[in-house]
């Protein structure tokens, strides 16, 4: 009784931030472009209950900019760390097959890619696709796979050493019938896991690489040029055009996290016990 | 008997608990030690027997006061006839109440040995040790190796000279024959004789319960979690009809040269203990009292008993 | 042991080589199919001033005539003969440049994983010591919380408090502008390097705070602390006994194995404080198409992963011998 109750709360308080979340990204989609068109007449205002997070140089409304940003963001973390996952898991299974010099392929693969600073990959992936969009997300996408694949190789090397499977294997059954009922249904839990908590370091790759120029261009309202923007302004005292859009982006990737944090609990609750 | 006036440890009722968190909400209180009463005097040694999860090891712990936060303990220690105090657990821990532990995974895998023996405090007893290597026949120069560098045999000694270094009047020796041949439990055991003859109390913690006769003056039996009879270590040499308890008298059956019988049934788990006589569910001779009202300690022929019915 | 540590470094060292080699392959093929052209970006850069001598020089230097395969192998020679090319924006060589920016570089990193390695390890046995307290807890939020944050906006959040509002601190540059670079003090260097240190460094240590913390626990619940507990060890003596020597390699490993996120973090850190080194130029470089800074810099920021790599590879067959044959 007391362990379902405890599961509730949990599964409650999941359902409550994803909603919160899902609000927030949608308020971001939603707002449309004359909201924070700029005025000049309005311009550099501090936040107020017109603006509550004020205005910037241009006269923008920070506070609609900032969701506005956030979705972007988060559209693009979400497209990015999907990709990601799913690379992830296709090396992770690789493994699977048993190949020793494919094993090796896939260490050295890894080694390679975050043997490069992933600012620095990013970056180079980004000026090689000519900035903008595409290049922010693939560069994402191919620099976040590494530690999900090690994960999953892992479980897909203990799975393997499994009794179960051992007899599987003896009782003629094929790689991938093995794959496919024995060990996905492992695997995937596991996938969705670390999906979520790919996703918060996603977004903030995502702004990190816009703040320094290299994301969408600057009319965009992504949350990184909203900053790299701010920097400008700072010493003329627009502290808030600073503090706030950047504390709304810790906050979300917070909120992220505890999601990512609770449903590792209710999927996989043994490894959850920290 | 003059020896009774001056116990060097005498426990009564010592009860240990331990808080576990169920699933995260539920508080449960595990009972692994229940109205425990042990006394040991000085030059002699008191084995304490009794199967794995019977509370031998945590009653250690419970002397040296290094239990876990979420233990909880009741009943009384008293240590020369002063009251344990955590205080004073704290003053007499490593001084005059010192643990041999069972294995060298209890020494530090990255710490010298000579180091490690001569413990924290200071002055370094530099001079004790290399008596007590050169007693053991230790050569001194495994001062500079590391506790994974030793042999079996030496190990044991170099674990004992950690007890002996400090001049501790009371030495608990927890399982120390696991593991050995019956020549290194002989060698350890005599060990541990020659440092009672010194004037030195030992309690001897084991599941050897024969090795435990052998060189023990005295003999208490543990089940679940508390004592069911002290008797003097011949009486387990005369036989079960020497023993008061029939708990001893079936782990004699039990012992491989008396037939191996075993007993039927199992001890019972902390959590889950019978609500008066802990032995009362696969004891033999068990009435309706043994069911409703826990047996006191009582004293029978020399030995003490908790068994309405021991004689 | 000696020999399973050169067995390591050879090992490693063959690795390292692959890994650079598939890294200049990789990030030259990028470079290639940007929609930018290096040699026309260049030569748009110089504007008039390039004669058509120059022009024929920096087009067999990207060998632009020829197919992609020997272009690779050109540009790579030219690279193992030390010549990076030259820079488009700051018309200089790649290789002089980024020696002197490296050093400052270094200078930022070294300051900020040092700080970091002391604090993190400082708070990760505080936190492994008083387990579950109130104050394990709320450090360990701290971390958490921390490791959320945007290297940038911290420090735009300092170059705000501790340059803006209280004015401690310059708010860029390595030295002061208009000073010549010779009569820059080293106190006037240590004044510039406070703050990004500071903020690359906070970005850091909660990993190596939370590993060092499970480490500590874990020894702290091995069989060995439970007895030189019993033996009248207190908290402290334990941890300056058992702890440190336990977790302390670990720990370094861990942090030399870091070097990754700290070039990273170094990147960001850089250019809200306009420190001019690696990072602040690869970045220049990025959004001006400056092709042979940009590949010096990857080139070089891979072989510094794979040297803390390596070094973290070769403290951990130190720690490993004596662990592993404990086991035993």
């Amino acid at each position: 009784m007391k362990k379902l109750n405890r599961r509730k709360k949990v599964i409650i308080w999941t359902v409550f931030l994803v909603l919160v979340f899902l609000c927030l990204y949608a308020c971001g989609i939603l707002i449309p472009e004359d909201v924070i068109a700029s005025d000049f007449l309005d311009a550099k205002h501090m936040p107020s209950w017109k603006h509550p997070f004020g205005t910037d140089a241009l006269g923008r409304d920070l506070f609609f900019r900032t969701l506005k940003g956030l979705s972007i963001s988060i559209t693009i973390g979400m497209i990015a760390s999907a990709i990601s996952a799913v690379i992830a898991i296709l090396v992770g299974i690789s493994v699977a097959v048993g190949s020793k010099p494919l094993d090796s392929l896939i260490n050295w693969l890894i080694d390679l890619v975050m043997g490069i600073p992933h600012t620095i990959l990013i970056l180079l992936i980004s000026f090689a696709l000519g900035r903008g969009l595409k290049g922010l997300i693939i560069g994402i996408a191919s620099t976040h796979w590494c530690s999900l694949a090690r994960v999953i190789r892992g479980e897909v090397l203990q799975l393997r050493s499994q009794p179960y499977i051992a007899i599987s294997r003896k009782l003629g059954k094929s790689s991938r019938w093995i794959l496919v009922h024995h060990m996905l249904p492992h695997l995937l839990p596991q996938f969705f896991v670390g999906l979520i908590l790919m996703f918060p370091h996603a977004i903030l790759h995502e702004a990190a690489i816009s703040f320094l120029g290299f994301g969408l261009p600057p009319e965009q309202s992504a949350i990184g040029i909203i900053l790299s923007e701010s920097m400008r302004y700072l010493s003329t005292g627009m502290w808030w055009t600073a503090v706030l859009p950047g504390l709304t982006l810790v906050c979300i990737v917070l909120l992220v996290d505890k999601i990512g944090e609770h449903l590792r609990k209710l999927i996989d609750p043994y490894s959850a016990q920290e | 008997m003059e020896q009774k006036k001056d116990a060097l440890l005498k426990i009564q009722n010592l009860s240990v608990s331990f808080r576990r968190y169920n699933h995260g909400l539920e508080q449960e209180n595990l009972q692994v030690v229940s109205d425990l009463d042990l006394t040991v005097y000085p030059g002699e040694i008191v084995a304490i027997a009794g199967s794995s999860g019977s509370g031998k090891s945590i009653l250690a712990s419970a002397i040296l006061g290094i239990l876990p936060n979420n233990a909880k303990v009741d009943g009384n220690l008293y240590f020369k006839g002063e009251t344990l105090t955590p205080q004073l657990q704290q003053q007499l821990r490593g001084t005059k109440i010192a643990l041999v532990p069972q294995s060298i995974a209890f020494l530090d895998p990255l710490m010298k040995i000579g180091k490690q023996v001569d413990g924290h405090r200071r002055p370094k007893p530099v001079q004790t040790r290399k008596a007590l290597f050169a007693r053991f026949g230790l050569p001194q120069e495994i001062q500079y190796l590391y506790p994974f560098q030793l042999s079996g045999g030496m190990a044991r000694r170099v674990l004992v000279s950690t007890a002996l270094i400090s001049d501790a009047e009371l030495i608990l020796a927890d399982e120390p024959t696991p593991g050995m041949s019956l020549d290194q439990a002989l060698e350890a055991l005599q060990m541990f004789r020659e440092i009672a003859d010194q004037g030195k109390g030992v309690v001897l913690i084991t599941h050897d319960l024969d090795l435990a006769f052998e060189f023990a003056d005295r003999v208490a039996v543990f089940y679940a979690g508390t004592t069911v009879e002290t008797a003097p270590a011949s009486d387990f040499k005369k036989g079960p009809d020497a023993l008061r308890h029939p708990y001893s008298k079936a782990l004699w059956h039990a012992l491989p040269q008396n037939g191996f019988h075993p007993i039927e049934g199992f001890q019972p788990y902390a959590g889950n203990l019978p609500p008066a006589c802990l032995f009362a569910p696969r004891c033999p001779y068990a009435t309706e009292k043994c069911r409703t009202q826990a047996p006191l300690l009582r004293e029978v022929r020399g030995g003490e008993v908790r068994c309405y019915y021991g004689a | 042991m000696i020999q399973r540590l050169i067995r390591i470094f050879i090992t490693n060292s063959l690795k390292m080589i692959s890994l650079l080699l598939a890294v200049s392959i990789i990030s030259f093929i990028l470079v290639c199919a940007s929609p930018i052209d290096p040699v026309q970006q260049y030569i748009f850069s110089l504007g008039t001033a390039v004669s058509p001598q120059q022009r024929a020089e920096i087009e067999e230097y990207w060998g632009v005539n020829e197919p992609p395969v020997e272009r690779y192998l050109n540009w790579l020679g030219e690279v193992l003969k030390g010549n990076l090319g030259e820079s488009a924006i700051y018309r200089r060589p790649v290789a002089d440049i980024i020696g002197q920016r490296f050093l400052n570089s270094l200078a930022l990193m070294i300051s900020a994983w040092i700080l970091s390695g002391l604090i993190g390890f400082a708070l990760g046995c505080v936190m492994g010591l008083y387990q579950d307290r109130a104050l394990d807890k709320i450090l360990k939020k701290i971390c958490y919380i921390l490791s959320s944050i945007p290297t940038f906006w911290l420090g735009l959040l300092f170059l705000l408090i501790f340059s803006v509002w209280l004015g401690w601190f310059p708010s860029g540059f390595s030295s002061p502008i208009g000073v010549l670079s010779e009569n820059v003090t080293v106190w006037q260097k240590i004044h510039h390097l406070i703050l990004p240190a500071l903020t690359l460094s906070l970005m850091s240590f909660s990993n190596i705070a939370l590993h060092t913390r499970q480490k500590l626990i874990d020894v702290l619940h091995r069989e060995y602390a439970q007895f030189a507990r019993a033996r009248g060890e207190g908290k402290w003596m334990l941890l300056r006994r058992h702890g440190l020597r336990n977790i302390m390699l670990p720990a370094l490993t861990l942090q030399f194995a870091s070097f990754a996120e700290l070039f990273g973090g170094s990147v960001l850190a850089e250019n809200v404080f306009s420190y001019p080194g690696l990072g602040s130029a690869v970045s220049a470089a990025g959004l001006n198409s400056d092709v042979p800074l940009l590949l010096g810099v990857t080139l070089l920021s891979t072989l510094f992963v794979c040297i803390g790599n390596m070094i973290a590879n070769i403290l951990y067959g130190i720690v490993d011998p004596q662990i592993r044959e404990v086991h035993k």
